[in-house]
Formats: C-alpha cells, sequence, structure tokens
C-alpha cells in the first residue's frame, strides 16, 4: 500500500510539473521574444542569451511619435481597446443589471420569450449581423469610431450580464424587499439599497468577464475599424503579424502588452472569475 | 391589478435601455440578414438585390464548398473540444489532490484563458515559423526531423496546429468548472469506498465520472457551441489557407461578405450557420436544465 503511495505521488508531481511547463513556456517564450535582439531570434536555432536582453521595444512603444511606426500603432491602439473596453464594462454593468432585475424580479409579458432571445443573441455568431450593422453604419458614417465600436460591443455584453445577473438577483430573498416597501422604498430605492449591495459579488464578477470579453473581441473591430482613430490592439497586433516581412520581436512586445491587463485581472480575481463563469453557464 | 400595470411599466422601463441597444444591433440586422438570403445582393456585379427565392439555398447546400467546410468545423469541433475535456478533468483532478506547489498551479492555469485570443494565435505562429520557429529547432535537437519544416503550408498540419493552440488556450475553462465541482464532491463517499477497499481507478470510474457527468455535459456543449463560431485564431494563423484547408464555415462566410462581397450568398451561409447554433443551443438549454436537476 505505502508503495502504490510512493508512486502515485511521483506521477502526480511528474504530471504537475508537465503541466506547469505546458502553461509557462509558450508564454515565456513571447516574454523572451519581446526582450531579444533581432539577430538571436533570426539566428538558426535562436540564441536565448540573458545578457543580449533589452527593453528598447517596450520603450519604443511608450514613447514612438512617428505615425508610420508600428511601436506608435500599438500604443494608440492600446489606448481604443482600453477606452472601448472599460466604457463597454461601465455601460453593460448598468443596463444589464436594470434589465437583469427586471427579469429577476418583476412579472410582465414575454418576460421568458424574451429570455432566451437574450440568450440566443450571445450564443449567436456575430457574423450574421455584421454585412446589414456594416451597411448602415457605412450610410450614417458611423465606420471607424471607438463609439460604435462600444454600442456593438454592448450587445453582446449586456445579454451575457442579464442572464448571469438575473441568478444572483433571484436568489436574493423576498423578505427584504417586502421590509423594505413597508419602510416605504420604491422599487428603485429597494433596487439600490438592497440589491445592488447584496449582489455586489455578482457585479464585481461579471464586470471583470465583461472587460475580458470586449478587451479580446476582434471580429468586430476588424470589420467596423479602417485606422488608429478606433482600431484596436487585437487588430493591430493581426494586421502587422499579416505583413510580408514580420518582425517578431515588435508583435511579440505587442503581446505581452496587451495580455499584461487580462492575464493580471485574471490572477487577481480568479475567484470571482469562477463564480461569475460558473453560476451562469458562460463562455469564454 | 393596479399593482401588476405599475410592475410591468416600471420592468419595461428600467429594462428598455438594454433591450433597445441588442434591438437594435442584434434584432433588426437578424431580421434584414434573412431578407437578404433570399435577394441577389452583390456589390461586385449589378445585382442590387431582386427576390430569388429560395435559389441561394439551393446552390450554397449544392455546393461542396459549404460542406467541406462544415466538415473542417466539425472535425475542429469535435477533435478540440475532445481534447479540452479529457486534458481539462486530468488536470482538474490533479488540482483537487493537494502536493507543495498546487496553489501556484492553480493561480497560473488561468493565464493561457486570460491571453487575447489573437495574441494566442500571433504567439503560436511565431512558434510554428518554418524559417525561425522555435518548434523547429527543438523537433531538430530531439532528432524528430532532419531539416525546418514549414508546418502551416501543409493543410492537415496547419488544422491540427491550430488544434493545437486552441486547446492550450481553452483548456484552462475546463479545468475551472471541472475543479469547481470537484471541491463540492462528498469526501466521506470516498472515504467509505476506499475503506471497502476501491482502489483510485475503480473510484475514479464508479465515483468521480458518474458525479462528474452532468459538469461535463454542460462543458461540452458550451465548448462545442463556441468551438462552431471559432474565428479570430483562424484569421490570426492561418487565414483559411492553405489549399482552403482550414475554411472553416464562419470563415467562408466572412470571405464571401467581405472579400467577395456577395451579401446575399453570405446571409445564406449566415443563416443556415444560425440553424445549427440554434440546434446546439437548444441542446445547451435542455443539458444545463438537467444537470441543475441532477445538482439539486
Amino acid at each position: 500500500m505505502r508503495e502504490k503511495n510512493v508512486i502515485f505521488n511521483v506521477i502526480k508531481y511528474i504530471f504537475a510539473l508537465l503541466v506547469a511547463l505546458a502553461i509557462l513556456i509558450p508564454f515565456i517564450w513571447m516574454v523572451i521574444t519581446s526582450i531579444s535582439p533581432q539577430r538571436n531570434l533570426t539566428a538558426v536555432p535562436p540564441v536565448i542569451s540573458a545578457s543580449s536582453w533589452h527593453l528598447d521595444r517596450y520603450k519604443a512603444i511608450l514613447t514612438s511619435v512617428s505615425a508610420s511606426d508600428i511601436a506608435y500603432a500599438f500604443r494608440i491602439a492600446m489606448g481604443n481597446s482600453l477606452f472601448v473596453s472599460v466604457s463597454v464594462t461601465i455601460l453593460a454593468l448598468i443596463f444589464g443589471s436594470l434589465a437583469a432585475y427586471s427579469f429577476a424580479r418583476l412579472e410582465f409579458k414575454g418576460r421568458d420569450t424574451l429570455l432566451l432571445f437574450l440568450l440566443f443573441t450571445y450564443m449567436a455568431p456575430p457574423v450574421i449581423f455584421v454585412v446589414p450593422l456594416y451597411m448602415i453604419f457605412s450610410y450614417l458614417g458611423l465606420l471607424n469610431s471607438r463609439i460604435t465600436l462600444v454600442l456593438l460591443y454592448c450587445s453582446f455584453v449586456i445579454p451575457f450580464i442579464i442572464w448571469v445577473m438575473r441568478g444572483f438577483f433571484a436568489s436574493i430573498s423576498r423578505s427584504y424587499e417586502d421590509a423594505a416597501a413597508i419602510d416605504g422604498c420604491t422599487r428603485l430605492q429597494a433596487l439600490w439599497y438592497i440589491f445592488i449591495p447584496m449582489a455586489r459579488p455578482g457585479l464585481i464578477a461579471t464586470g471583470i468577464l465583461a472587460f475580458l470579453m470586449a478587451w479580446d473581441e476582434f471580429f468586430m473591430a476588424l470589420i467596423f475599424t479602417s485606422n488608429l482613430a478606433a482600431k484596436t490592439i487585437p487588430v493591430a497586433i493581426a494586421e502587422f503579424n499579416g505583413k510580408f516581412s514580420v518582425d517578431y520581436g515588435m508583435i511579440s512586445t505587442g503581446g505581452v502588452l496587451a495580455s499584461i491587463p487580462p492575464v493580471l485581472i485574471a490572477i487577481i480575481f480568479q475567484k470571482y472569475i469562477v463564480m461569475g463563469m460558473t453560476s451562469g453557464g458562460v463562455k469564454e | 391589478m393596479q399593482l401588476r400595470n405599475s410592475e410591468g411599466r416600471f420592468a419595461l422601463a428600467i429594462a428598455s435601455p438594454a433591450l433597445l441597444i441588442v434591438c437594435f444591433v442584434v434584432l433588426f440586422p437578424l431580421l434584414t440578414t434573412f431578407v437578404y438570403s433570399f435577394m441577389n445582393i452583390e456589390l461586385i456585379s449589378k445585382n442590387r438585390g431582386n427576390f430569388v427565392g429560395l435559389s441561394n439555398y439551393v446552390q450554397v447546400l449544392g455546393s461542396s464548398n459549404f460542406w467541406l467546410a462544415l466538415e473542417r468545423t466539425l472535425y475542429f469541433t469535435i477533435l478540440s473540444t475532445a481534447l479540452e475535456t479529457v486534458l481539462g478533468l486530468f488536470i482538474a483532478l490533479l488540482l483537487n489532490e493537494k502536493f507543495w506547489g498546487v496553489g501556484f498551479l492553480r493561480s497560473i492555469v488561468i493565464i493561457p484563458w486570460a491571453i487575447p485570443t489573437i495574441v494566442n494565435g500571433s504567439l503560436w505562429k511565431w512558434i510554428y515559423n518554418g524559417e525561425y520557429g522555435i518548434m523547429n529547432a527543438i523537433f531538430l535537437k530531439l532528432g524528430l526531423i532532419n531539416e525546418y519544416r514549414s508546418w502551416l503550408s501543409d493543410p492537415f498540419a496547419a488544422m491540427n496546429l491550430v488544434v493545437v493552440a486552441d486547446v492550450w488556450k481553452m483548456t484552462p475553462l475546463a479545468v475551472i468548472f471541472f475543479l469547481a465541482a470537484l471541491q463540492s464532491v462528498n469526501i466521506t463517499t470516498y472515504e467509505a469506498a476506499t475503506v471497502d477497499g476501491a482502489g483510485p481507478i475503480r473510484r475514479f470510474f464508479s465515483l468521480t465520472i458518474p458525479y462528474m457527468t452532468p459538469t461535463i455535459l454542460v462543458v461540452l456543449v458550451m465548448r462545442t457551441v463556441e468551438k462552431f463560431k471559432a474565428f479570430d485564431i483562424f484569421y490570426m494563423i492561418t487565414r483559411g489557407g492553405p489549399a482552403d484547408g482550414t475554411k472553416v464555415l464562419i470563415y467562408e462566410t466572412y470571405l464571401r461578405a467581405f472579400t467577395n462581397l456577395q451579401y446575399s450568398i453570405a446571409s445564406t451561409y449566415a443563416y443556415l450557420f444560425v440553424i445549427i447554433i440554434m440546434a446546439l443551443t437548444a441542446i445547451y438549454l435542455k443539458v444545463l436544465k438537467k444537470s441543475e436537476e441532477n445538482n439539486a
């Protein structure tokens, strides 16, 4: 029995080591690429030497002022991504949780049909909406605008928030509202003073996931943006990767920078993310 | 009755901003796309929209393009979902154990999932690179190959390499779901089984698997829907190539709309796609309901 346990433990540690390596090596390789000189990257086989590592590409992204520079494009695109993701998170949280409350607590005709429709909208691939949307926004002269992206992203983040927050609101006991009603609270006051504070973990969880969804979105940004006025960081990275001669050092630097916000958020708020995902039965 | 009415009005009032946005961005285009699929709008020809009945559907369903793209989509979906589920289950079982470093492993396991899809694609494309890629260097060193190969120029290899990249990023999601389920397992049942002489393998098959089945089903169906919609990773790594080897259904639709400017044919593809997604969503809801009942 004891021997068996030893074998089992050895297997456990070997498996754990393999998992850790599999998780970390690709990511670390991207980081090393971003700080290695070009000649080491294009050597066969590639040269990994810590003494030659430098942060020049990061400096370039922070400081470049030349509009034709990849580094400059990455900085502006990061700014666009940040603007769009933060705006979407705030707007979708406000509108989404108001609607979620109404789905959780109030009875009105067509509620269940609407709810199914909302589930469908966030399950459906954006490709079925984009052709007419593209025609409308181009007619209105609203292509290539960050506000347009915010509106478009809200259309799939809001249904997600409604779907998850509805569950959170529904789990709050009705007796709180009854007590509030007796004390003369209006529905809006009950929402503000009772539901919002009690559902705070849910709001944090869905807010984080909303930010990550918006930060990750690529398809609509690819179609609806054409230059740095609105291009987000995924679009900028994809564009420079498609060019004939690819500067992998710079692309990796952009990749590392684009990964820092979501990776940090995911590690710090892991508990909330798990809660948000498993309580709604949700996607990415 | 009075109360009901005021309640209805209040519900509508606070839900309306959300519903307006969703209706404008989703419902209206959804109906428009439906209408387009029965017309012949093509920006590259003189066709600007006459009704053509079902001929787009006949054309698309009769073309090998559609069926080949569907086949590739199914291959990608089934292979990557299966890999993620199996790997996810084993990693979750590992992370549910107590050992030195498990806390660290639990907190880093989420990293691949958090990396943006496009960055993930670009990262793996660089690893697979035919001239300078690290995968070539490693395989050469291990003696698996004699010279550098351009992996992404073989259609079948390209598809499988996209699967690897996707599985690397999305397995953590399965791990998170499975780990959450495992952590609510009743320990005493396991102890009782151990006392009764059931070994770890026996316990795995007669306790863990039945207990995990509802969660496994949810993950399977949820991931299937997501895989069907995978676009970014194909755009980033292969752009549907080589020789159309990775041109999945959604990529074909995208090309029809934004490269060929065949809006009507693209709409037809999109609607055929919607039918599949709706069927999958219906299955998803059923599975979700069942697993909730089982957990209750």
